[in-house]
């Protein structure tokens, strides 16, 4: 139903559940696309799974991986996060579990939904991790 | 200390804090408003991993306090158990020492506009003056061909000389009546 990621950059009337793929039209006349393989959404999130399920993560790995991943034009999948919590999680890092979820949902921008889904499907993890979520402590508000 | 950044640094002992804080990097800055340094002076030693509060970058360099005190480490073992046995007030308290500002607190919006605003216009406004007392005092006397007799005499024999009589200047003047179009 909701694609694997979610796209900023192709918004407007476009519903999260559409988003434009190049690759997938039918090709009209030669394009002028790289020939380098593009990967996919499923890749990407493996990938980045992959990265935040290490189970020996160190604290600058947790910060780059964040940092970077914040820094691309896209809100992460909920099984990225959930990772990442993970490793917050065998870092003894409260603040920065919490953190991820305020980044998440700046990230999401104008999207007012996205936060909300991405916060119901956390919810297992949230509960057995026991991470409270910024508006549970108050701190959404100045 | 080499890499040291102060706020009174040579040449800049006239400008305010305030006026600082545009000049200097931005994280330079953040990291000088003195918070977990008991420091007398506001140095940031750049040559090592600085805080920040950036919208893009959730988990900075460092922590924001690591001059933790006993109360704090008591929570930093508490934080090795199970999360679900912290209070509320344990986890902002976690947070708070990790963190200087939450996002809701980084968006916030300030007056600084009114402060570069009202320096504009303040400098543009002693340039004025500048600009008016040097007209008085510093410009040499007009020459007499920008008086509005001189000026009336030269249109006059422009017209009499027929200056552009097709499109320009002659052909605007009503020769028989002796006024402009």
């Amino acid at each position: 139903m909701f694609p694997a990621v979610f796209r900023l950059s192709t918004t407007g009337a476009r519903t999260l559940a559409t988003r434009f793929r190049p690759g997938h039209t039918a090709p009209l006349a030669s394009r002028c696309y790289s020939h380098a393989k593009v990967e996919t959404d499923e890749e990407f999130d493996a990938r980045w799974v992959t990265y935040f399920n290490k189970p020996d993560i160190d604290t600058w790995e947790l910060k780059k991986g964040m940092n970077t991943l914040i820094g691309y034009d896209l809100v992460p999948e909920a099984k990225i996060l959930d990772s990442a919590l993970r490793a917050c999680r065998r870092l003894n890092d409260l603040a920065s579990a919490i953190r991820i979820l305020e980044a998440v949902k700046d990230k999401a921008g104008p999207h007012k939904d996205i936060y909300p889904y991405l916060l119901q499907e956390l919810k297992p993890t949230l509960a057995e991790l026991g991470i409270s979520t910024p508006e549970e402590l108050g701190i959404d508000k100045i | 200390m080499m890499l040291g950044l102060t706020a009174g640094r040579f040449g800049t002992r006239f400008l305010g804090r305030r006026v600082m804080a545009l000049v200097t990097p931005s994280s330079a800055t953040m990291a000088s408003h003195g918070h977990g340094h008991a420091d007398v002076s506001e140095i940031a030693d750049m040559s090592k991993p600085m805080y920040c509060d950036r919208m893009d970058t959730p988990l900075p360099d460092r922590a924001y306090k690591d001059e933790l005190n006993a109360a704090d480490k008591t929570l930093k073992e508490k934080e090795k158990g199970p999360w679900n046995q912290l209070t509320k007030e344990e986890k902002i308290a976690l947070y708070r020492l990790m963190f200087r500002k939450t996002y809701p607190e980084m968006k916030q919006k300030t007056d600084e506009w009114k402060t570069v605003m009202g320096g504009i216009f303040i400098f543009l406004g002693l340039t004025g003056l500048l600009v008016w007392w040097q007209s008085i005092y510093v410009y040499p006397a007009q020459p007499r061909t920008f008086d509005s007799e001189w000026q009336a005499k030269q249109i006059q024999r422009m017209l009499d000389m027929r200056v552009n009589p097709v499109e320009g200047l002659a052909s605007k003047w009503d020769y028989e009546k002796g006024q402009w179009k």
